[in-house]
């Protein structure tokens, strides 16, 4: 996949699933109290790695998503640190009721991972994307909400959510991402990336619209503008200071989210600028609409999920 | 760790008289609520609680060995607060704050803010799968305290419940035991006119469980179920408790299917409390 990456020259890296999985068995290695319960797609979230480590700590509760988090609820009431995993549509949409009732309100330390997110999936088509997945995930109280830009980063959040306790929700694709971090940079729940410095707009973006701002950045650069470009993984408890600054010393800011329009990233920052710093803001994401079957590149063209629709966007932004 | 006890009480009719008077006080001074849910439950819990089945103290609500008690009905909620009083979780004095602004004891259980309560209920068909996820985690440990979940017939519905059961077998979770309040009669009618459950011994049995079925206002046969559900070793155990939507109080017996929710007003609770003729 080439995610219309034209200016920036990035390494392929995991897909953000692997990398989760991979990181998961080796914290299973560490701490005892980590299980996993599956929905029968351990081979395409990758907890089959854990599976086939530790498989008196791992429960595949077959295609029955409610059954799956109210068992993780149960463990976690017993101490355990349970990793219910699945497509994050049939996690979020079908046990949504569950995560409510016998996660977030009880507050359960439940880390609920859902793979296959976004419109990038490709060819299995719109019912197994989920494009809701993000705003369902940041209405629930006390929830955190992590979206990771690659490999690296989606094993950082993977450790990182697995010794804060708390619920949350990491979101992970199925296609392998252009790797943007090394692993000495740093990863810290809550605390937004700077990737690219610069004083005339503002790139806010998550998973994969991450290295899609680096290549708009250049973009922009090539036509004297320059943007910085922010990371903000964390989508909640968002990075308010990180917000505030780019309102206060940016001229506007655009948000690109592999998501719907409405009560994701693009929202979150639009209520913290509107009351902290009021700016021109644009938006790049999957719009109010189901998408259709197809290569995941000509998808995210489609969609309008593309450096070059970053740029536009930054173009707008700046224009009086 | 100190010893866990199975708190007994010589005189279970007494206890369970006092719940129905405190199910009946506290909601009629809510002036809302489920007294009649509360009511078909009363002989299970009395025993669960009082008469030798579970283990726990109040005094160390947490204690990772406790018996876990999960009440996936949650509108039986006064019926539950009633016995977590009972046990010493709670005073009795408080049973009367129920559903009343400020109060913890709210609606339906929340587990942060009640000791003894193990799950926060209400949205009905979640309670068995986080009785699953306990006695799991039970497993893990090594422990030996078992897991108690209440579900309603009306409850039984759910397809969740069913996913559950399905993995309870499967698993041969036989320190998970499922109690049915069987009373026949949801919110708006009759089971058996809305989504009939039988043969629900058949059902449970086709699922891996080991299956008995009981009078559940009959305390001998409820105690008696209990030590047999302990017996039964390889499998989650269901007992089907066969009961009376608003038991105790005969105006309430009498429309079983139209009562559902309705708390008794102050004249209606005087003659229930004198039907009822616990000594609080
Ligand atoms: C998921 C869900 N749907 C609907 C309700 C509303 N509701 C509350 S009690 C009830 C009937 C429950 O019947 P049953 O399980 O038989 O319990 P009973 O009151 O008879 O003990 C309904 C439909 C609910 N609480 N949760
Ligand atoms: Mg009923």
């Amino acid at each position: 996949m080439s995610f219309g990456l034209t200016r920036v020259d990035l390494p392929e890296g995991d897909a953000t699933r692997e990398a989760f999985g991979d990181a998961l068995a080796e914290v299973g290695a560490n701490d005892e109290r980590v299980v996993v319960v599956d929905g029968d797609v351990h081979n395409s979230t990758f907890t089959g790695k854990f599976g086939e480590r530790f498989p008196e700590r791992f429960f595949n509760a077959g295609i029955a998503e409610s059954n799956m988090v109210g068992i993780a609820s149960g463990l976690a009431a017993c101490g355990k640190i349970p990793v219910a995993a699945s497509f994050s549509t049939f996690l979020m949409s079908n046990a949504y009721d569950q995560i409510r009732m016998s996660v977030a309100f009880p507050n359960q330390n439940v880390k609920l991972v859902g793979t296959h997110a976004g419109i990038s999936i490709g060819e299995d088509g719109p019912s197994q994307m989920a494009i809701e997945d993000v705003a369902l995930a940041c209405a629930l109280p006390g929830f955190t909400v992590i979206v990771p830009a690659d490999g690296i980063s989606a094993a950082a959040a993977t450790r990182a959510m697995i010794a804060r306790e708390g619920p949350t929700f990491l979101r992970c694709g199925r296609p392998k991402v252009p790797q943007i971090y090394s692993s000495e940079d740093q990863f810290h729940i809550g605390k937004a990336n700077t990737l690219r410095e610069g004083d005339d707009v503002t790139l806010i973006a998550n998973g994969i619209m991450v290295a899609m701002a680096l290549d708009a950045a250049e973009g922009l650069a090539a036509a004297g503008i320059e943007a910085r470009v922010i990371d903000m993984h964390t989508v909640k408890p968002v990075d308010v200071g990180a917000i505030e600054r780019a309102a206060n010393e940016t001229r506007g800011i655009v948000v690109a989210e592999e998501h719907l329009a409405f009560g994701g990233l693009g929202s979150i920052v639009s209520m913290v600028v509107s009351e902290r710093r009021p700016t021109r803001m644009a938006f790049v994401d999957v719009g109010d609409t189901y998408a259709t079957s197809g290569p995941p590149d000509d998808l995210l063209r489609q969609y309008g999920l593309t450096p070059d629709a970053i740029v536009d966007a930054a173009t707008r932004v700046l224009k009086d | 760790m100190p010893d866990l006890q199975r708190p007994r009480s010589d005189d279970l009719d007494a206890v369970a008289a006092r719940l129905r008077h405190h199910i009946v006080t506290s909601t009629t001074a809510a002036g809302s609520g489920h007294p009649s849910t509360s009511l078909s439950m009363v002989e299970i819990i009395a025993v669960l609680y009082r008469g030798g089945v579970l283990r726990y103290d109040p005094s160390d609500p947490v204690n990772p060995n406790r018996d876990r008690f999960i009440l996936s009905k949650g509108h039986g909620a006064p019926a539950l607060y009633a016995v977590l009083a009972e046990a010493g979780y709670l005073d009795a004095s408080e049973l009367t704050e129920l559903r009343k602004m400020g109060s913890r004891l709210e609606g339906h259980p929340n587990m942060c803010r009640v000791p003894g309560v193990e799950a926060s209920t209400g949205s009905l068909g979640q309670g068995l799968s986080i009785g699953v996820g306990h006695a799991l985690g039970l497993r893990l440990d090594g422990s030996d305290a078992r897991v108690y979940v209440m579900v309603g017939d009306g409850e039984s519905e759910q397809g969740q419940v069913w996913e559950a059961a399905m993995f309870a077998g499967n698993h041969s979770l036989s320190n998970l035991t499922l109690i049915v309040d069987r009373n026949g009669n949801q919110q708006t009618g009759p089971v058996d006119e809305i989504q009939p459950l039988s043969p629900l011994e058949d059902k449970f049995e086709a699922f891996h469980w080991a299956v008995r079925t009981i009078d559940g206002h009959s305390l001998n046969e409820v105690q008696e179920a209990f030590e047999w559900a302990r017996s039964v070793g390889d499998r989650p155990q269901v007992v089907i408790a066969n009961t009376i939507k608003g038991k105790g109080v005969s105006f309430l017996e009498e429309r079983q299917s139209s009562y559902h929710g309705k708390p008794l007003n102050e004249d209606q609770a005087a003659i229930a409390l004198e039907e009822i003729g616990a000594s609080v």
